[in-house]
This record gives C-alpha cells, structure tokens and sequence, in this order.
C-alpha cells in the first residue's frame, strides 16, 4: 500500500508537471491561472497520498491550507483583471 | 485487508479522472473548456483519492478532516469556475465551448 500511493503521488506530480505545458503555451493569463490550480488541486491530491506514506495525519493541515490558498489566489487573480471583472450579474429576459 | 484493496481501487479510478482532467486541460481550444476540464474532472479524482485515503486510515478525525479538505476543495473550484468564466468573457472569450459546428 505505501509503494501503491508512492506511485500514485509520482503518477499525480507528472500531471502537474504536464499542466506546467498550460502555463508556457496558454495564450490568455487565465490559461496560465488554470495551470495554476491545477498545480493547486494535484497537490492537495499529493499531499492526501503522502500522509498515508508517511502516517502522520498533520500533514492533513497542510493539504487544507494549500487549497485554501488556491482558492485566495484565483480571487487574487480575477479581481486583478479590473474592478468590474466579476461584479455584475447577467442581464436579459 | 478487502478495505485495502478497495482503497487501491479507489485511488487508481481517482488517478484516471486526474489525468482526464489534465489531459482535457492540455487539448480543449477554449478557456471555458478547459474550465470544465479543470474543476470538475479534477476534482472528482481528488474526491476517489480522498475516498481511498479515507477506506485506508481507519480514524474517525482523520476521515472527518479528509472530508473537510475534500468539500473545501469543491466549494472552491465551484466558485472559482463561476468567477474565471464570468471573467473570461467580459475580457473578449467568446464562451461558446470552442464548439465548431
């Protein structure tokens, strides 16, 4: 089971290695915000996969904070783009 | 020892919606596309991921923190998503899903 979620954490760290292509090639800055959180979101994954290596449930904690703070960084990001990026709802009938 | 190898089933069915997820996240032409790719395919395999973790660490706390960092993890790809495509359009994306008819 250890070996099994060692490869498992390689297997999700070559994902967000090939999201990194994302962040090179996206033509918009928002691409390069997806490849971001998918960095995000894969090391939260890696980081559930390694405290069952390691045993120790704190590392928990950190898996918690980082989503956390890819979520406080995609806000970052769209209130960058303007004041009015994502203010106003849809109007129409 | 059958909870193990259901855990192993679970995360390996959590790498395959991980990697579907980034794969579309390499190949879709459109922002909004590849905003789906991401926080839905994504997410989903991190969701398998923490139901194996949880079926291998037998703890009540641990499982209840698991669950946390799971459902803290859906709530903000479902906003972010909202937000970077609202965004995207205003900004000149046209939103039609890159579909070509």
């Amino acid at each position: 089971m250890i070996i099994f979620a060692q490869v498992a954490a390689l297997v999700i760290l070559v994902n967000m290695a090939a999201g990194l292509v994302r962040v090179l090639k996206g033509p918009t800055r928002t691409d390069r915000m997806l490849g971001a959180q998918l960095i995000g979101t894969g090391g939260v994954a890696v980081l559930i996969l390694l405290s069952l290596v390691e045993r120790k449930p704190a590392i928990l904690d950190v898996a918690l904070l980082l989503a956390l703070l890819a979520a406080f960084a995609a806000v970052g990001f769209v209130s960058s783009l303007g004041r009015d990026a994502a203010a106003e709802p849809e109007t129409g009938p | 020892m059958i909870l193990d190898a259901a855990a192993a089933i679970l995360i390996l069915l959590g790498l395959f919606f991980f990697t579907a997820g980034t794969v579309g996240l390499l190949r879709f032409p459109d922002i909004h596309s590849r905003l789906h790719a991401l926080t839905k395919a994504d997410n989903l395999g991190l969701g398998l991921v923490v139901l194996g973790a949880a079926f291998h660490l037998r703890e009540g706390w641990t499982i209840a923190k698991l669950v946390l960092v799971w459902g803290l993890a859906l709530a903000a790809a479902g906003a972010v998503a909202q937000l970077i495509a609202r965004a995207a359009l205003d900004h000149g994306a046209n939103g039609d899903d890159g579909a070509r008819l």
